[in-house]
């Protein structure tokens, strides 16, 4: 059964004093009882960390026995319209979502902090700032502590990435440098690598979601991909430009699938294209998700739209359909958008008009 | 940066005689007039042209028709024509009408600034610059580069909006 997908506007974040940049889910949250928490990045040289009210209306169940725990547990093993009708008991449709601010963390960056990532255990977020450096933040108690600042590249960071252990962090930015930082014991980090071959900015980076292979996209049109050779020594393995069907403009972002065989990458040639690799799929998708696999996308014409791959088109040729065009998702361009973490179904939207929005992934009968 | 100027002795033209609207005969107070070429040109062309004493009307950098502007889809477009092909200030002064633009138009507005194509050497790279949201945002936190664009912008604030 092909399900049809709504976004439900769940809440509007305001609070950041300049456009918002970037969002980014902590992967520790949003299971096992733990509410769903994220990062925000702003012109305004702030980030917020917010975070879903455990006891906020929204998760309670009008099934006095159901608590928000095994709500998550029965969710995972539902099929079909059965799955369709407990969320309808569970989900109380008051349109408050309750996501409140837990901190600010600000003082430390001197100018736009352009992008965050939590490390994979949740316990500290990497900030990177058009001030040249990137910052590690741990959360202390109910405080934001900057405990780490990392300094090297010549202007603006741009982006920031930890690999799957986090034993590994890279950052990106306009001195057409990415840099490759190891994580040492007590919040140390060692400079690794400087990967030069860029020819201009480098707008993001990200790691593999499995292997130790870093991405990197650009405003010289292409994306490239880092691996080390076992000695240390990190080169750039494969670059997808023009020549090989790449994008004609600026490369803005990527995004891998869960499984880590499909690459997203978005550009400013109005674009996007899905790459495919070789490798066959490392994890194994566990539980019924029928949301995985959705690409979503945030546009400088304000609206957020959902992709899916489309079972029409030919066997060997996979092809990809817009289901889902938000218009006027905010009231300027969205910067950011990102799945929630675990089975939440939500995504948090960034934008110039400097709030952050809520939504939830819904199914349409 | 002072000696050397990149164009020492600039063509200037006549300013166009400036237009006073009309008031219509019926007038609704509540609805809101459409914006229109008149109007966007009007914020920029008292814009000074970084490097001489003269408007970028006067220079003939930008004009009324090179501005295209769809009020419904909240969308304009600048093509401006440096005064000479080597132009290194053509990224001032692109910047100059992005500011002015951001200070002037309503938030739900798309600007797009481009050279005029044919005027410049390197024009492509220009309006990719000018183009890049991000880049300009990062040349916006330069304290030298704002003063700059202020310094230029600070004739148009005469008009009244």
């Amino acid at each position: 059964m092909e399900l049809d997908w709504e976004l439900r506007e769940l809440q509007t974040l305001e609070g950041h004093k300049d456009r918002v940049w970037s969002v980014a889910w902590n992967p520790a949250t949003g299971v096992a009882g733990i509410p769903p928490m994220f990062a925000s990045c702003s012109g305004d040289k702030t980030v917020r960390v917010w975070e879903q009210t455990p006891s906020s209306s929204s998760w309670d169940c009008k099934v006095g026995f159901l608590t928000s725990a095994t709500a998550f547990m029965m969710f995972r093993f539902l099929r079909g319209e059965m799955w369709l009708s407990l969320h309808a008991l569970w989900c109380v449709d008051d349109g408050n979502c309750c996501v409140h601010l837990r901190a600010v963390l600000d003082e430390t960056h001197t100018r736009t902090v352009r992008s965050c990532a939590w490390s994979p255990s949740g316990k500290l977020l990497a900030t990177a700032s058009f001030d040249a450096t990137t910052g590690i933040w741990e959360n202390v108690g109910d405080d934001f502590e900057c405990v780490s600042t990392l300094e090297g590249h010549e202007n603006e960071v741009k982006s920031v990435s930890w690999n799957a252990s986090g034993s590994l962090l890279a950052t990106c930015g306009r001195d057409k440098s990415v840099w490759i930082w190891e994580v040492l014991p007590g919040k140390e980090f060692e400079c690794a690598s400087v990967l030069q071959g860029h020819t201009q900015d480098v707008k993001m980076v990200m790691w593999h979601p499995t292997m130790d292979i870093l991405f990197s996209c650009s405003y010289d049109n292409s994306v490239k991909v880092w691996a080390e050779d076992g000695d240390d020594d990190w080169h750039c393995v494969q670059t997808l430009n023009e020549a090989n069907n790449g994008h004609s403009s600026t490369v803005w972002a990527l995004s891998f699938n869960g499984s880590g065989d499909k690459m997203v990458t978005c550009s400013d040639d109005l674009t996007m294209k899905i790459w495919g690799t070789d490798l066959k799929k490392m994890m194994s998708e566990d539980g019924y998700a029928p949301w995985k696999g959705l690409i979503v996308t945030g546009a400088a014409d304000d609206a957020i739209r959902l992709f899916v791959e489309s079972k029409d088109g030919s066997v060997d040729e996979p092809s990809y359909k817009m289901i889902l065009r938000k218009e006027k998702a905010h009231d300027m361009d969205v910067n950011s958008v990102q799945w929630g973490p675990g089975e939440t179904r939500l995504l948090a939207s960034a934008s110039d008009d400097g709030t952050i929005k809520i939504w939830e992934l819904q199914p349409v009968a | 940066m002072v000696s050397g100027l990149i164009n020492a002795n600039p063509v200037v033209y006549e300013k166009k005689e400036r237009r006073v609207r009309s008031a219509p005969a019926n007038v609704d107070e509540y609805a809101v007039e459409p914006i229109d070429q008149l109007e966007i040109f009007d914020h920029l062309r008292d814009i000074k042209d970084p490097e001489h004493p003269y408007s970028l009307e006067e220079l003939k950098v930008i004009s009324e028709d090179a501005i295209e502007v769809d009020d419904s889809n909240s969308y304009v477009r600048i093509t401006f024509t440096p005064t000479v092909e080597h132009c290194s200030m053509a990224t001032i002064i692109g910047l100059c009408l992005r500011v002015k633009l951001m200070r002037s138009l309503p938030s739900r507005y798309k600007v797009d600034i481009r050279i005029a194509p044919g005027s410049h050497a390197t024009e492509a790279a220009v309006n990719k610059q000018l183009n890049d949201k991000e880049r300009v945002a990062a040349a916006l936190e330069n304290p030298n580069l704002v003063e700059m664009v202020d310094e230029c912008l600070a004739p148009t604030y005469g008009f009244s909006n």
